[in-house]
């Protein structure tokens, strides 16, 4: 088997390692949210829903919980959209042509980039567990250790397949542009309405229809209900709405996503099979 | 002798310019060999068109024996190249870069490891292996990627502009490089809009112009082609000038040139010299100014295309320029 995607993916890693200002900011972001927004925002929100009357015997979700979800798939957004951007260094420098001009199948720098994507995410993904759990955020709670690593690898499919997606989508959008102002802008504005469109920060529920329909289409709605049917349960209250997911509801989640990645892939294919890097180069 | 590139017929164009007008040349196994032309003459397309970078539109081209449109692959794996850009990642350390290289070729780990010690030897970084490529001075960089283009024993090694950019004392160590490769028994395919460089390094020159080669030979036959000596004569009176020196028996040819007379010898210049300005001025042709030297690749570039080499102009400055910024 050629692993040609393993050394994209070594030599993605040692970037990663090795600019100290990026990795440091790449790992804090997704805490300051925590720490800033989140805890700022469920100070009010709790103090809010005191008023939603709940059945009896029912307590609602605290705020931070709820959102903490909500934090990791922004996080894993970010992270997958603006994943590819590192192809755009590598046409800059010329990486890329030595890489086209080798033996090795041009789908493996896809791969490698992917791969090293995810790899981020997951790191930050537990970053803002960990940290969440330190500061408050009820995870897994009266799970049995068991339950705990099931709902851990099942979050990790969620945030895999997802990012997968995302990361293939910015390769492909960044393989074809070749300038850093367009890849920002184009990125930029596929966040603000991805991110606020889906239920990351607040409940779907009360949203204007049209809205509603957005959030639909969202991937990003699908990772935050396979995160929290994980990570808080099947059944519970939070920010006055009814929660309740069944099985069901997170296969057809995860098949929603993965549905998602091989369209984005099959984008991300077509471009990189055209890539032609001598146009353009030399006289 | 056995032909490692054979190109026949070869077109390219970018929508309405051709940049590659119908050229046909063979490298032979061994050599170094040259495009010697002005920038936008087309050698760097050819060389993409080689290497399979650019797809080919209209032509046969093999390289190793195999066919640039159908084994891409094959031809990737036969070959080595030093873009004219630097393509370096400078956050990467010599060593890492060498083992990134090695890696997307498939070179097996024990042998990849034995390649990048002997190419550390080869191009004098042994003591650089840990440095990042960033910190490493333009000359250094350069020979790191010919290094890098050796490592997979390339049957054929492209170098596009080797020297562009670098200053002569670097340059000359770079040639000094090339040659030590080439003698281990690499085949060289170059191209260079330096004289010098296509004179002192090659077996055997095309001179390309406007998509087209214009003649091809080793540097002595390129030069004989045009004369064993050449006189440059400026004079008011041109055509009788060049009816009285056309009637020598050592005289090849007489053309117009840019400034004035271009003359030709089959015979020793310095002896045939001041025959011929005293026949010259016997008949009362002033002669404004005079010189006897022998060709050079510029004269011979001139005497086939009419245009002097060295004259870039802004096209030539801005591939350097760009070049700098992008270190």
């Amino acid at each position: 088997m050629n692993t040609a995607f393993l050394t994209v993916y070594w030599r993605d890693m040692i970037r990663f390692r090795r600019f100290k200002p990026m990795l440091f900011s790449t790992l804090v972001q997704p805490i300051l949210w925590m720490a800033f927004f989140g805890i700022g925002m469920s100070s009010n929100f709790d103090r809010f829903s005191q008023f939603v009357k709940l059945p009896p015997g029912i307590e609602s979700v605290d705020y931070l919980t709820f959102m903490a979800a909500g934090v990791i798939a922004m996080t894993t957004l970010f992270t997958s959209l603006f994943g590819g951007i590192s192809l755009l260094f590598d046409k800059r420098w010329g990486i890329m042509k030595e890489m086209l001009a080798s033996p090795m199948p041009r789908t493996h720098i896809l791969w490698g980039i992917s791969l090293s994507g995810v790899t981020k995410a997951l790191i930050q993904a537990a970053l803002i567990m960990s940290f969440g759990l330190l500061i408050g955020v009820k995870f897994f709670s009266g799970y049995s250790a068991v339950e705990v690593l099931i709902s851990l690898l099942g979050i990790a499919i969620f945030v895999t397949v997802f990012s997968l997606g995302f990361l293939f989508l910015s390769a492909g959008i960044t393989m074809r542009l070749e300038s850093m102002e367009g890849v920002q802008g184009i990125m930029t504005l596929l966040t603000m309405p991805l991110f606020f469109s889906s239920s990351a920060l607040y409940p779907v529920e009360g949203f204007p229809s049209w809205l509603r329909a957005i959030s639909v289409v969202n991937p990003l709605t699908y990772l935050v209900k396979g995160i929290r049917y994980f990570a808080i349960g099947e059944d519970f209250f939070a920010m006055g709405t009814h929660y309740t997911y069944s099985i069901y509801d997170v296969l057809l989640s995860l098949g929603f996503l993965t549905i998602f990645a091989l369209l984005t892939y099959l984008f991300a294919w077509v471009t990189f099979r055209r890539a032609c890097p001598g146009e353009g180069f030399g006289d | 002798m056995n032909a490692i590139i054979e190109v026949e017929d070869l077109h390219h164009s970018y929508g309405d310019f051709t940049a590659v007008n119908g050229i046909s040349f063979r490298v032979h196994t061994g050599e170094i060999f040259s495009f010697l032309g002005p920038n936008g003459a087309g050698k760097s397309t050819t060389i993409n068109i080689l290497t399979t970078l650019l797809p080919l539109q209209r032509g046969r081209v093999r390289v190793n024996g195999y066919d640039v449109r159908k084994e891409k692959k094959r031809v990737r794996e036969s070959i080595g190249i030093v873009f004219q850009d630097e393509v370096l990642d400078g956050d990467l350390t010599v060593w890492e870069t060498l083992e990134f290289h090695g890696r997307i070729y498939g070179m097996p780990r024990a042998e990849r490891r034995e390649r990048i010690e002997e190419m550390l030897k080869l191009a004098d970084l042994e003591e650089k292996t840990e440095e990042r490529v960033k910190y490493l001075s333009g000359g250094m960089r350069r020979r790191l990627e010919i290094a890098r283009g050796l490592m997979t024993r390339p049957a054929v090694l492209f170098l596009d502009e080797p020297t562009l950019g670098l200053d002569p004392q670097t340059r000359y160590r770079i040639w000094k490089y090339i040659e030590k490769v080439n003698r281990e028994g690499t085949t060289i395919f170059l191209t260079t809009h330096y004289m010098e460089e296509a004179d002192s390094l090659s077996s055997r020159i095309s001179i390309i112009d406007h998509g087209k080669i214009v003649i091809t030979g080793t540097s002595e036959e390129l030069k004989n082609s045009i004369g064993k000596d050449l006189i440059y004569l400026e004079t008011v009176n041109k055509e009788k000038a060049s009816q009285i020196i056309g009637s020598f028996s050592e005289v090849r040819g007489v053309r117009d040139s840019l400034r004035g007379l271009e003359v030709s010898l089959e015979a020793d210049g310095q002896r045939f010299l001041p025959r011929l300005i005293v026949s010259l001025e016997k008949e009362g042709v002033e002669i404004t100014s005079i010189s006897l030297k022998k060709p050079t690749l510029d004269d011979v570039f001139l005497h086939y295309t009419g245009r002097e080499l060295r004259d870039e102009g802004p096209q030539g400055k801005k591939v350097a320029m760009r070049r700098r910024r992008g270190r």
